[in-house]
């Protein structure tokens, strides 16, 4: 292969993965971007997600199938975790950022524990026909184990952009974030819609997880390593900009993607803290300029 | 004539195209009763942050008993003596009354006695009963009267009040009012941003007014509500309403 | 100096002194190579809550400090035979010095966004470890610490005794923080950053200060780590599991105080050291889950909250 196939085939795999990245990092641009709860349990819940799809897969559902299922039980899993969350702090006023960060965090470690107790902490995986196929496009390969869950990308933010865009319950959901007092004038309770977007938020968690249980095998730890890279994407994107997620994922892909080829792969997991490091000193309100 | 303990050359301050402030040149004798006053939006809080050192202006100085001090912090401004109430009030929550004058008294300048000049400030200002409470626990005119012992706490030569009267009832503002034209006798200079005029016009002894960041008149009480720049501010303000 | 300073220094010099005779009333090494751990959960707590709990600015890097303590003391140790109190204090400065880097971050950041990024610095010192061959990379590198010396009983329990030192100068210099003017400071602050800065108070320096105190406390608990279990790896010293009691313990105990720490270190620590033994080391982290979502739910202010709230309620 010539270096300029090689550049090829690393674009192509920091493009799938950051669309991949993109399906993770989506609940969190809901939850944080949207409704300011810096929930860091959302990848311990992509990867109890990944652990729904692994079940079902048992059965001989396939992964796909498997997340379109699991998105029901996530949602009312979600509204719980709000209902929890608001009766927590919202009712004493105010939130303060150490005390739900420290929630957030006391409840990934118990998903976490949850899952291994459960299940155990080896490494769980899926099977599908799609999995060991391969596409290829001239001197580009694309696995099918990647290219499956990368278009888990684009799809699952199309449908969420439309929802949000088109649909009054999507367009309450963003009128929450502005001003909630207006939103209870046009006889909304905000409570209800920020439920429904927490629950919303959780149910994406599921495909993330089924994202990623097809690229590679999962254990129930698997979230620590994702929670840079999704505050990353969220706060790169500009604090809940949809279509910005997958923008500044698959940026974020190609970035790691090249460092792992051409530098050390063993540098790639610094890339994502670097990135938003540097970004937070020079613009502390994001890329796209929202507040802090 | 002696010299003004502040003055302010050409200030200017913009965010991003709006121009919020200036130029302006303003100067303050010590020992007088300055009071601002003008429409919201006009640049009064502006004007103090560039004095107290939260904003730095884009152009022009600041002066302090004839020392450019434009490139100075805050702490440093008030370890000079330019103090200050805010129109929020900010007490430092989580401390009792007596610990928050404690603040600036540990970091101002050597006190020797930090509790006995708390005491004597709190009682001063009428809070003494209110010392060992937290300050969460006050109420709207003991917040008031606590951003003012915070505030003159440390002896200062410039006394900045914001909109320090602000949702208090007619006794309570003839309470602190009492409590500045005190400090005033004392040789505070002392500034007073208002929007209750019957308080700022008894107080001052000289008035200036600003409309979209610039100062457009300077005077006695009277002077200035005669002022026809004035009187279109604020009487053609309510003719639109 | 005041009545309660007083006894605060009798109470520092008396438990140095139980500790020291300690060795020769409990015959069994296990009990100081148990208590070692929970000491170091003390220093780290502390240190912690210097930053975390004065001036509320939180820190998930904890881990990162403390991996950069015990990778200072080995590496000197390892390359220059420099005995560990030298690497202590190496670790002590290394610790300040990347405190005053996370203190500048404050300069533009601040709360979640504080708090992402310093977990973004443990990952971030994390893959530089794993990337420099001298320091062993994944695999870690191996320490042969010199025998304790002749007055020790035997190695637990130097190493105890040497964290107990540690912990006292760590909680008396958290003391004098929390009660000096530095203390009211950083309050002052943490309630108001403008107002703060107002009554000339130099925030920024102090915050800077604040950071520096709670990175070299962090890094100290580090540094004897290598000597301790011969052993330091990339995985086991930037464990998210010191990140998240080096938070969990203040809550529990109390921020508002030094003694907030101490308690709730002392608690939670004993009792994962028994869930490690007697049960297994997930249901540890369960355990500490789970209390730290009661924590937060229940009793926001921590044991010492709950005991001052008791006290007001009940009538005198």
């Amino acid at each position: 292969m010539t270096t300029l196939d090689i550049l090829l085939n690393v674009l192509v795999s920091g493009v799938l993965f950051g669309s991949i990245y993109a399906v993770v990092a989506l609940g969190l641009a809901i939850t944080f971007g949207i409704l300011h709860i810096p929930n860091i349990a959302h990848p311990a819940l992509v990867i109890m997600g990944g652990y729904f799809v692994v079940q079902a897969n048992r059965f001989g559902i396939d992964p796909l199938i498997a997340a379109t299922l699991g998105i029901v039980p996530f949602y009312l899993l979600g509204m719980l975790l709000y209902t929890f969350y608001a009766n927590t702090f919202e009712r004493r006023g105010r939130a303060e950022v150490l005390q739900s960060l420290t929630l957030f965090f006391g409840l990934s470690l118990v998903i976490e524990i949850f899952l291994v107790l459960v299940f155990g902490s080896e490494l769980q995986s899926v099977s599908a026909p799609y999995i060991g196929t391969s596409l290829k496009l001239g001197q580009i390969t694309i696995p099918g184990r990647l290219l499956v869950p990368a278009l888990l990308g684009p799809v699952t933010i199309g449908l969420l952009w439309l929802y949000f865009k088109y649909t009054n319950s999507g367009t309450a959901i963003r009128a929450v974030a502005h001003d909630e007092r207006a939103l209870s004038i046009a006889g909304l309770d905000p409570a209800a819609v920020k439920r429904r977007a927490f629950g919303l938020a959780t149910a994406t968690a599921v495909i993330g997880g089924a994202a990623l249980v097809l690229i590679g095998p999962i254990d129930p730890f698997g979230g620590r390593f994702q929670i840079g890279r999704v505050f990353a994407i969220v706060v790169l994107a500009g604090m809940g900009s949809i279509p910005g997620t997958l923008v500044v994922a698959i940026m974020l892909g190609i970035a790691e993607s090249l460092v792992s080829s051409y530098l050390n792969p063993a540098w790639s997991p610094g890339v994502a803290f670097a990135i938003l490091l540097a970004a937070l000193a020079l613009r502390p309100q994001g890329l796209f300029g929202a507040a802090r | 004539m002696s010299s003004p303990v502040l003055s302010m050359h050409g200030v200017e301050k913009s965010f991003g195209l709006f121009r919020a402030l200036g130029p302006v040149d303003l100067d303050l004798m010590p020992q007088e009763r300055l009071g601002i006053i003008g429409p919201n939006g006009a640049g009064k809080t502006t004007l103090i942050n560039c004095i107290t050192g939260v904003l730095k202006p884009d152009s022009g100085s600041v002066e302090f008993e004839g020392a450019d001090i434009t490139a100075q912090p805050s702490f440093k401004r008030a370890r000079l003596g330019i103090s200050r109430t805010f129109q929020i009030p900010q007490p430092f929550r989580g401390m009792t009354v007596t610990e928050n004058l404690l603040v600036p008294l540990d970091y101002l300048h050597g006190t020797t006695n930090k509790h006995r000049r708390a005491a004597e400030v709190l009682d001063s200002v009428g809070l003494s009963a209110r010392a060992a409470h937290p300050s969460e626990d006050l109420s709207q005119l003991e917040l008031r009267k606590l951003e003012l012992a915070r505030a003159l706490v440390g002896n200062p030569k410039v006394l900045i009040a914001d909109e320090a009267m602000a949702g208090l009832s007619e006794a309570e503002i003839d309470e602190v009012l009492a409590i500045l034209m005190r400090l005033n006798q004392q040789g505070v200079a002392v500034i007073m941003i208002e929007h209750i005029m019957h308080a700022v016009m008894r107080f001052s002894q000289r008035i200036v007014c600003f409309e979209m960041g610039q100062l457009i008149a300077s005077g006695t009480a009277e002077e200035v509500t005669r002022d026809p720049k004035v009187q279109k501010v604020y009487f053609g303000e309510q003719a639109h309403h | 100096m005041t009545r309660n300073s007083k006894i605060f220094l009798a109470a520092a010099l008396a438990v140095l002194l139980v500790g020291l005779l300690a060795p020769h009333v409990l015959k069994n090494p296990f009990y100081f190579f148990a208590g070692y751990v929970i000491l170091q959960y003390v220093v780290i707590a502390t240190g912690w809550n210097i930053l975390g709990g004065y001036a509320g600015y939180i820190n998930f890097g904890a881990a990162g400090f403390f991996g950069a303590g015990a990778y200072a003391s080995a590496f000197l140790f390892n390359t220059f035979d420099i005995p560990l109190w030298g690497g202590l204090v190496a670790a002590c400065l290394i610790g300040a010095l990347l405190g005053v880097l996370m203190g500048y971050l404050t300069l533009r950041i601040q709360g979640v966004y504080f708090a992402i990024a310093t977990l973004g610095l443990v990952i971030i010192l994390e893959t530089i470890i794993h990337n420099i061959p001298a320091l062993g990379g994944a695999r870690g590198i191996v320490v042969y610490g010199p025998p304790p010396p002749a007055w020790a009983a035997g190695p637990s329990q130097y190493m105890f005794f040497l964290m107990l030192l540690i912990a006292v100068a760590s909680v008396s210099l958290a003391r004098w923080m929390q009660i000096s003017w530095v203390g009211r400071g950083l309050r002052a602050v943490r309630a108001s950053e403008n107002a703060a800065e107002c009554s000339g108070v130099p925030t920024l320096r102090l915050k800077l200060l604040a950071c520096a105190a709670s990175g070299a406390v962090l890094a100290a608990a580090g540094a004897p780590y290598p000597f301790y279990t011969s052993f330091v790896e990339p995985v086991t010293v930037f464990s998210l599991l010191i990140g998240l009691n080096a938070i969990a313990m203040p809550l529990i105990g109390g921020t508002r105080t030094w003694l907030g720490p101490v308690i709730g270190a002392l608690l939670l620590a004993s009792t994962q050291q028994i869930a490690t033994i007697t049960i297994s080391s997930e249901l540890n982290i369960l355990f500490v889950g789970i209390v730290l979502i009661a924590f937060v739910a229940l009793a926001p202010n921590g044991i010492l909250g709950l005991v001052a709230r008791r006290s007001r309620e009940t009538p005198r």
